[in-house]
């Protein structure tokens, strides 16, 4: 058979090859979506899955549980004081990155001399990482080495256990962690300020605003694209929050500021519970999902793109 | 504005900045302080005393860390640029059915945290023996949402009529990426040559879980051990580990500052 349709074969070849042929689009494409494909939406069908599966140490699954995982993860009380920590660190940290960043880019976008200084100062911290700034604030909240209790007890008042108190544990990292987003959220609404038109500002000069006037009545609406950016990425940030707390307290001091990512973090990979921790980055999904589409509906009628 | 404002505004900002800087500075004056002095909180160095530094890199091996994890910056950084301008190219130039639906599709991967990823990430990278190596380290993030995003942006922006010129003139497409696309978006690969180093240098969990071995081991969880030995209430060395550890990216950010800002303005805009 092959012997016989062989030269006929040959003469067909060229166009059936260029058929066959991968088109040009998805070789241009094929790098980021094997990845994609692999290292985004494999593991998250395959996280979705485990939620629902008792599983081995090693991940394996066992048992089809059903919703059992997440039944066990919303009765346990530990978890619900997380979920109630979470919530806190981001009412403590996400308005006020937005307002200090927002306050100091305002301050700071004029052409006054020395503005390139403070511009170059605020927009640092988003060179520091996680660990090197926590190593930083570690330094400033030593019990008896660091700067803030010298500062406290030279005031008369008793040392202060930032990190090892658990009434004050969450506003310290919070602290730390407004710091460390201030960066970024300055240098983005410090490129929207600089996008403004002179001439809306000249128009408020005839009107004779004040400055306040200015803020709410021109540069707010005006850069609403970008503070709504800002807002978004620091809250997700904040909902993903790892790095500081696995460097300033570990979840403790009893358990205060053990949030979302650092449980899922302790749970899959120092006590090997795989299935738990698949269901919590499930929650952890779905809140993220849902905060952020709530946001998107709010501010859609709030921000206004020019 | 009238003088009285302007004065304010300077006392504004000077307090902020002094206060933002003060974390970093008191981190400064520590890894030039003796463990005695800072003790007795004498936090100003009488002279510039390098000891600690020299400390950080005989305690861990810091140097090794930090080549590590310039290796990774930069292979990761230009893998997600080539990825991103491959990707944005095809949906901007290259016309097919189910663009709208496969653009849709990559631009959802934004809504799935990282974090979420990480147990089934592991176990693949393990399952593929790649625990320790730089493959292993850089692969899950070598797509980057944000970078085809901001690359697509910038390429509707060139006309459609120059792909249309260049074909009738013989140019091949992979000709006319190169020679033509790629250097119109040129500005946009530095902003996000500097931002993807920034965060893969930064990085902090996947690296915590992808390496255990000091070869590739990078200088953020180099100085996570460093808190996590004896040396912990070393507190000069300590400031200097973590001084060492962000000096190229604060050098990165004080350079890039300006083109970190309009590029990430772009993205902020949609």
């Amino acid at each position: 058979m092959e012997y016989v349709h062989a030269p006929l074969h040959t003469v067909e070849a060229a166009p059936a090859v260029q058929k066959k042929r991968l088109p040009l689009w998805i070789i241009y494409l094929l790098p980021s979506m094997l990845i994609f494909l692999i290292f985004t939406f494999y593991p998250f069908v395959k996280t979705l899955v485990t939620s629902f599966f008792a599983t081995t140490n090693t991940g394996a699954l066992t048992q089809f549980i059903d919703i059992q995982n997440y039944v066990t993860l919303f009765t346990d009380p530990k978890y619900l004081q997380n979920l109630g920590n979470t919530f806190l660190y981001l009412l403590l940290t996400v308005p006020l990155t937005v307002i200090f960043a927002l306050l100091l880019a305002v301050l700071s976008c004029s052409n006054l001399p020395g503005m390139g200084i403070f511009r170059t100062i605020f927009s640092s911290t988003m060179g520091i990482s996680v660990a090197a700034g926590s190593v930083f604030w570690n330094l400033l909240f030593h019990p008896t080495a660091g700067l803030l209790n010298h500062i406290v007890t030279a005031f008369g008042s008793k040392p202060v256990g930032w990190l090892t108190d658990a009434n004050c544990a969450l506003l310290s990292v919070s602290a730390v962690s407004i710091w460390m987003n201030l960066g970024f959220s300055y240098l983005v609404l410090m490129g929207g300020l600089k996008n403004i038109d002179d001439a809306h500002y000249e128009s408020v000069e005839i009107v004779g605003g004040g400055f306040f006037y200015r803020l709410f009545k021109v540069t707010i609406p005006l850069i609403s694209p970008s503070l709504f950016f800002v807002f978004t990425t620091a809250l997700i940030g904040a909902f993903q929050s790892f790095g500081l707390i696995d460097m300033l307290t570990a979840g403790g001091p009893n358990n205060s500021t053990n949030l979302l990512v650092y449980r899922l973090y302790k749970d899959a990979f120092v006590n090997f519970r795989i299935g738990s921790a698949s269901a919590q980055g499930v929650v952890l999904f779905l809140l993220i999902l849902l905060v952020s589409q709530l946001q998107t509906k709010l501010t859609e009628r709030l921000v206004t793109y020019q | 504005m009238r003088k009285a404002q302007i004065s304010i505004t300077y006392i504004i900002l000077t307090v902020a900045a002094v206060l933002v800087c003060f974390p970093i500075l008191f981190s400064i004056c520590l890894s030039f302080s003796d463990l005695n002095d800072i003790l007795q909180g004498n936090y100003i160095p009488s002279k510039l005393d390098f000891t600690n530094y020299i400390h950080a890199f005989q305690t861990q091996p810091l140097l090794r860390y930090m080549i590590n994890s310039a290796i990774t910056g930069v292979l990761s950084t230009t893998l997600q640029i080539t990825f991103a301008l491959l990707a944005a190219y095809a949906i901007v130039f290259i016309p097919f059915r189910g663009k709208k639906i496969i653009f849709l599709i990559m631009m959802a991967t934004m809504m799935i945290p990282g974090e979420v990823l990480v147990i089934s990430n592991f176990q693949t990278i393990r399952a593929w023996n790649l625990l320790n190596t730089f493959p292993g380290l850089i692969l899950p993030g070598v797509a980057s949402t944000f970078g085809i995003f901001l690359f697509r942006q910038n390429m509707m922006q060139i006309p459609l009529e120059l792909k249309e010129a260049s074909t009738v003139a013989g140019v091949s497409d992979f000709g006319f990426f190169i020679r033509v696309v790629a250097p119109m978006v040129k500005n946009t690969v530095v902003t996000l040559a500097i931002y993807f180093f920034l965060v893969s240098w930064n990085s902090y969990l996947w690296p915590l879980l992808s390496t255990t071995e000091d070869t590739v081991r990078t200088v953020q969880i180099g100085l996570r051990q460093l808190k996590n030995t004896e040396a912990v209430s070393d507190y000069g060395m300590m400031a200097a580990g973590a001084m060492i550890t962000s000096l190229p990216t604060l050098l990165l950010i004080f350079f890039g500052q300006k083109r970190l800002q309009e590029g990430m303005t772009k993205g902020a805009l949609k």
